[in-house]
């Protein structure tokens, strides 16, 4: 190919003076994936996205899910969605920006979800991340604990865990732990 | 000093006799050897184990214009292998020392070292260089490069790419005993981004286990960096290349994934890199067709396979082309991908160069581009004559819907600089 780099040496020569284009953003096959997987998004009633950088950042989002059933029914929570231009390769990175008191999500906001983690799999998508999400609230799981104190208290009283939620969700103490109102 | 002919003795083996494996425009004497010399520059991503090795063996082999980019400090832990580097280096640019060494040992050769991100360099930069040879050790900046070499690609109108847009890359990677080279031709080879169903699926964790009941070694050190560290150190990123970060965690474990690292094996992958190198620019005889992998860990095995492209690929395929009116708004284009033959595609959402030019969900995104609907394609995409747009939508293929997403090239009629060139443009 020296033939070629040798022709094309002397036209950048030639060109050196011609003004370059304006500088173009390359969409990686990760935010274009990503770009289907929020095109076909088809959410319950129950769970809304926000793009706080604007309709052209996909990669970064906010989901909040408002539980219609079980201990959480009226709360709102707040999720961050951090996707990384391998998507879907990698999971994306999910937080919970709203203290909760729950088995399965910690004080700091990490989630235990497997398809977060060990069942990742590239043909899951957001949807079912959300999904996942959603399905936490309804169906809470004290044999995957994150936050111990209140698995324990979901498996030996169940009564007492559901006042202890709705305490945290009407903002106050559980424990030593001050949850701020998200009702 | 030597002189050059003894230097290039070896080499002139290869560049001034013929040979039956050349290709087709070999022209082997002196001349090749000069011109490579003068008009073949190459670019080195990576200055680590396999980027030292890279700058030595091109620097060796008759290239004298390279470029070396990194964005890593050097480290102790680094000097066993990375042997271009001493311990007084220790804390210095990796990219500078590096070119600096070769140059000092190799004369007439010329490295500019870049000490950054590869993301912060211009997409131009890279347009700049004949070959791309990549040591790199993750997915992320493989798949990024990948990217930005297959931007350059463009395809005529028969759907062919053009030669003198196609820009070669000659990937090595190591881990342990083992190791990978190949050549990336865009357009005529699979790209990374074709293959990148290779990788072996990360292994996760669950953070539960982690919590819970930590089993292995494995599991306490993912417990104290992913967790701990975040209840006691909130919002600081945790950097495993800073000394206090590091040994914050010790206490509880370990955590920084190393990748056993060989040198021989990082010799053995950059000859068999830059023989490529060597072998693209020069055409002294065939590539490597096009993926080797090799494996000292029992025994030794070494072999080549020939993937294939995937001829959809978002990144490197030519999509699929459409010649347009200026005059046309984005809501006919629409209607006429549902119309086209080849797509039969309805409910579009578009995107252009990172742009969202309309999208059908969720409700909050489509009400911020409908707008767009009633304007014109042409002034949304930035009155460009031509270029890519990356649609999804469904389509219906032997009366079952699919969910799609596909490549296209818009050409506009009749507007300057349009010739039979379409850009394959950047994925």
């Amino acid at each position: 190919m020296i033939k070629l780099f040798k022709v094309k040496e002397k036209q950048r020569e030639l060109a050196e003076n011609a003004s370059g284009g304006p500088p173009i953003k390359k969409q990686s096959a990760g935010e274009l994936r990503l770009h289907k997987d929020i095109s076909e998004l088809n959410l319950p009633k129950s769970c809304a996205i926000q793009f706080p950088n604007g309709k052209d950042d996909l990669m970064n989002f906010e989901v909040s899910i408002r539980p219609d059933d079980g201990y959480y029914l009226g709360g709102t929570f707040l999720f961050s969605f951090q996707v990384s231009p391998i998507y879907p390769h990698e999971a994306p990175k999910v937080k919970c920006k709203t203290k909760v008191y729950h088995p399965n999500i910690d004080l700091e906001g990490n989630v235990c979800l497997n398809i977060l983690r060990e069942d990742w799999k590239p043909v899951l998508n957001i949807n079912t991340v959300i999904y996942g999400l959603y399905h936490l609230f309804t169906e809470p799981n004290y044999e995957d604990p994150l936050n111990h104190e209140a698995a324990a208290v979901l498996r030996d009283n169940p009564k007492m865990f559901e006042s202890n939620v709705r305490r945290a969700m009407a903002g106050g103490y559980v424990g030593q732990t001050f949850f701020p109102r998200c009702i | 000093m030597a002189d050059t002919s003894s230097r290039s003795r070896d080499l002139d083996k290869l560049l001034l006799r013929p040979g039956n494996l050349v290709g087709p425009r070999f022209e082997p004497g002196p001349e090749l050897r000069d011109d490579l010399q003068a008009f073949a520059k190459v670019l080195v991503v990576g200055a680590g184990g396999l980027g030292c090795e890279l700058l030595k063996d091109l620097a060796l082999s008759g290239f004298k214009n390279l470029e070396v980019i990194d964005m890593d400090r050097i480290e102790v832990t680094n000097l066993n292998r990375q042997f271009l580097f001493r311990l007084e280096d220790v804390g210095k640019p990796k990219a500078e020392v590096a070119a600096k060494r070769v140059m000092e040992r190799i004369s007439g050769v010329q490295i500019v070292p870049h000490f950054c991100r590869i993301e912060d360099k211009e997409i131009e930069f890279y347009n700049d260089f004949s070959i791309i040879a990549l040591g790199l050790d993750s997915i992320e900046a493989r798949s990024y490069i990948n990217t930005v070499a297959c931007s350059f690609l463009e395809y005529d109108s028969d759907d062919n790419p053009r030669e003198e847009t196609i820009k070669p890359m000659v990937d090595g990677g190591t881990e342990g005993f083992k190791g990978h080279a190949r050549v990336i031709l865009p357009g005529i080879t699979p790209c990374f981004e074709c293959t990148i169903w290779l990788f072996p699926p990360q292994v996760k964790f669950p953070l539960c286990t982690l919590a819970e009941t930590p089993r292995t070694s494995a599991h306490c050190i993912e417990y104290a960096h992913l967790i701990k560290w975040n209840e006691v150190h909130g919002g600081v990123a945790f950097d495993p290349d800073n000394p206090e970060h590091m040994k914050w965690v010790y206490d509880e474990g370990v955590v920084k994934n190393i990748i056993p690292a060989i040198a021989s094996t990082n010799a053995i992958i950059s000859a068999a890199c830059v023989l490529e190198t060597l072998k693209i620019a020069s055409e002294c005889s065939k590539t490597l067709s096009n993926y080797l992998t090799y494996n000292g860990s029992e025994g030794l095995h070494t072999e080549v396979a020939e993937f294939e492209r995937d001829k959809e690929c978002l990144v490197c395929g030519p999509g699929i082309r459409i010649e347009l009116d200026t005059s046309i708004t984005l809501q006919k284009f629409m209607d006429l991908l549902e119309e086209h033959p080849k797509l039969r595609l309805s409910k579009a959402s578009i995107t252009h160069q990172g742009k969202n030019l309309y999208m059908q969900a969720p409700p909050v995104l489509e009400e911020m581009t409908r707008s767009n609907l009633s304007l014109s394609l042409f002034n949304l995409m930035g009155k460009l004559p031509k270029d890519v747009v990356h649609v999804n939508g469904t389509t219906i293929k032997n009366d079952q819907k699919f969910s799609c997403l596909r490549k296209l090239r818009v050409v506009f009629k009749g507007v300057d600089g349009v010739t039979d060139m379409d850009t394959a443009g950047g994925a």
